[in-house]
């Protein structure tokens, strides 16, 4: 199993004293914040991509590429990459780029972004999400398969001759992930490609997730990628933690209760009965987590958000590192003792496809 | 076995909102041989309601009262009229209802309200309500003013009985049918990428 962070980099005053952090600090948050994954053993750092305010990742292959030269071992992605706006030939060029710098330390996931206008702003069409999603992703799979592609499609300039540049490292392009917690066809596109499937599961019931993440090892099998049971599967998570869950639950409340997405309405009790959030000691975590391998199969690559609704740097960095030093450890112990011998430990590396590309 | 779902969003306790929906649901499951009905206050929902908005799931028993909903053969709505219009409690519960949850449901709309000047609310705001839930409405809709229920008059009752049998054919005649969820059987791959 990988664990990791995900960030969607958002500027939110600190419900507890209003202080609203500047991007400059918030960027250089981010960046603290992949350093002390790294630090603590994780072994994932994934920033989303936005063009709204109060979100500042725009850019992420350059924030990656930062974080790339201050690391080793992290692997760096995204939750998510603008698969419908972005120009797929980019992306191939900026993800190849960015897996050479970082010596293959580099996946991604694809996604259709959190904002309507982010379509018009790209001149799209938010009607054509789907069919954007599927068409740019057909061309960026060719673009890393093969040297000089001819294309014509219905949403960019077609292409005779091209080759994407550089071309990816060792032959082997970045692993994609598609995330999606509602589109069944995004969760086809992943089955027929034979990539994965991320579920970021943290805001809703686990009913929803578990027909969406059933109709995506399902159609793996299907299309011949390995046994239902094999198809690689991420997973979000939301957590804070003290040492006392009474503690825990005092000191987050407030950051619940202003929370950017789901403040003023639920209590942090009821949403935590329905939805993974887990607010309480590292142990309650744990049990929790485990708990996903329940209601999902066992899968490979588990992702919690740490840094949202404007707690502190100071505060998130000691969660990093009960995560990495009190949590992490006993689940990975755990997930391995449970997991079949046919099932994936991981999510494919880039060293692991090197490997199937030889074979 | 029948399912007839009753909606009521009248906000006072006793409500004559309640009142009248229980009267429209005799009406029906009278004319229908066996029925179950199946009624929900919004108001015992209020909250969960509005969570519901903010989070984009039901939660609790609120859940439960949406699946009752969904899965029944036909179905009751009834409000006061606010402000020429539906309350904001029963287009709440509509607005947290899945895409295509209501597909050809047979309904009966009725409304209550102060005073008889407000009857055409039915027409004029439930029912393009339902018309965009392609819900499949019943042509009597029965509005009821407090003077109505202390007239001697038969016109609420015969427009409850009229309005319940047409429902209750409605239901007759069109057996709900199955909704495959989403992820039953998805577009497969190739469709979706000739579709471009």
């Amino acid at each position: 199993m990988q664990f990791g962070i995900f960030t969607v980099g958002d500027v939110t005053p600190d419900p507890t004293t209003g202080r609203v952090p500047s991007e400059a600090e918030r960027i250089q948050a981010m960046v603290a914040i992949a350093d002390k994954a790294e630090e603590t053993g994780l072994d994932v750092f994934a920033t989303g991509e936005h063009h709204n305010p109060p979100f500042v990742p725009s850019s992420p292959t350059t924030m990656l590429g930062y974080i790339a030269a201050r690391t080793e071992r992290l692997i760096l992605s995204t939750a998510t990459t603008l698969i419908t706006t972005n120009d797929p030939v980019k992306i191939a060029e900026d993800f190849a780029m960015l897996q050479h710098l970082a010596g293959g330390r580099v996946d991604l996931m694809m996604g259709r972004g959190n904002t309507g206008p982010v379509y018009p702003w790209f001149g799209k069409d938010i009607r054509d999400g789907i069919p954007l999603a599927i068409e740019n992703y057909h061309l960026l799979h060719r673009l890393w398969r093969e040297d000089v592609v001819d294309w014509e499609g219905e949403f960019r300039t077609p292409l005779q001759s091209f080759t994407s540049t550089p071309r990816p490292l060792d032959g082997v392009p970045p692993f994609v992930w598609h995330g999606s917690i509602r589109s069944p066809e995004i969760a086809e596109q992943a089955a027929y490609y034979g990539d994965g499937f991320f579920a970021n599961h943290i805001f809703w019931p686990k009913e929803h997730f578990q027909q969406l993440i059933g109709l995506y090892r399902r159609r793996y099998e299907h299309y011949g990628h390995g046994s239902a049971d094999q198809a690689i599967v991420g997973l979000g998570g939301q957590v804070f933690m003290r040492k006392n869950s009474q503690d825990a639950v005092r000191e987050f409340r407030p950051y619940f209760d202003n929370a950017p997405v789901y403040g003023h309405g639920p209590s942090l009790e009821e949403f935590s009965a329905e939805t993974p959030l887990t607010v309480g000691s590292p142990q309650q975590v744990i049990e929790k987590t485990l708990t996903f391998r329940d209601n999902f199969g066992d899968y490979q690559r588990q992702l919690f958000l740490m840094d949202h609704a404007g707690l502190p740097l100071k505060t998130v960095l000691e969660q990093i590192d009960m995560l990495g030093e009190e949590v992490v450890p006993v689940l990975r112990k755990e997930f391995e003792s449970l997991r079949p011998a046919h099932v994936p430990a991981t999510a494919p590396t880039h060293a692991s496809r090197l490997v199937e590309e030889v074979r | 076995m029948t399912t007839l779902a009753v909606v009521s969003a009248g906000l006072g306790q006793p409500s004559s909102t309640r009142l009248l929906a229980d009267r429209l649901a005799a009406a029906t499951s009278g004319a229908l041989p066996d029925v179950t009905v199946e009624t929900i206050d919004l108001r015992d929902h209020a909250h969960a309601m509005v969570d519901a908005t903010l989070t984009g799931f039901p939660s609790g028993t609120f859940r439960a009262a949406v699946e009752t909903v969904t899965d029944a053969d036909g179905l009751i709505a009834v409000t006061p009229i606010f402000n020429a219009s539906y309350n904001g409690l029963f287009k709440t519960f509509f607005d947290v209802l899945e895409d295509g949850a209501l597909d050809g449901t047979p309904v009966l709309l009725g409304a209550t309200g102060g005073t008889a000047r407000h009857s055409l609310a039915i027409d004029h705001a439930m029912r393009p309500l339902f018309a965009y839930l392609r819900a499949s409405a019943a042509p009597t809709g029965v509005y009821a003013a407090s003077e109505d229920w202390g007239s001697g008059e038969t016109a609420l009752p015969d427009r409850i009985t009229r309005a319940g049998t047409e429902l209750a054919a409605l239901m007759s005649a069109r057996p709900a049918p199955p909704k495959p969820g989403p992820y039953d059987a998805p577009v497969p791959f190739e469709e979706l990428l000739a579709r471009r």
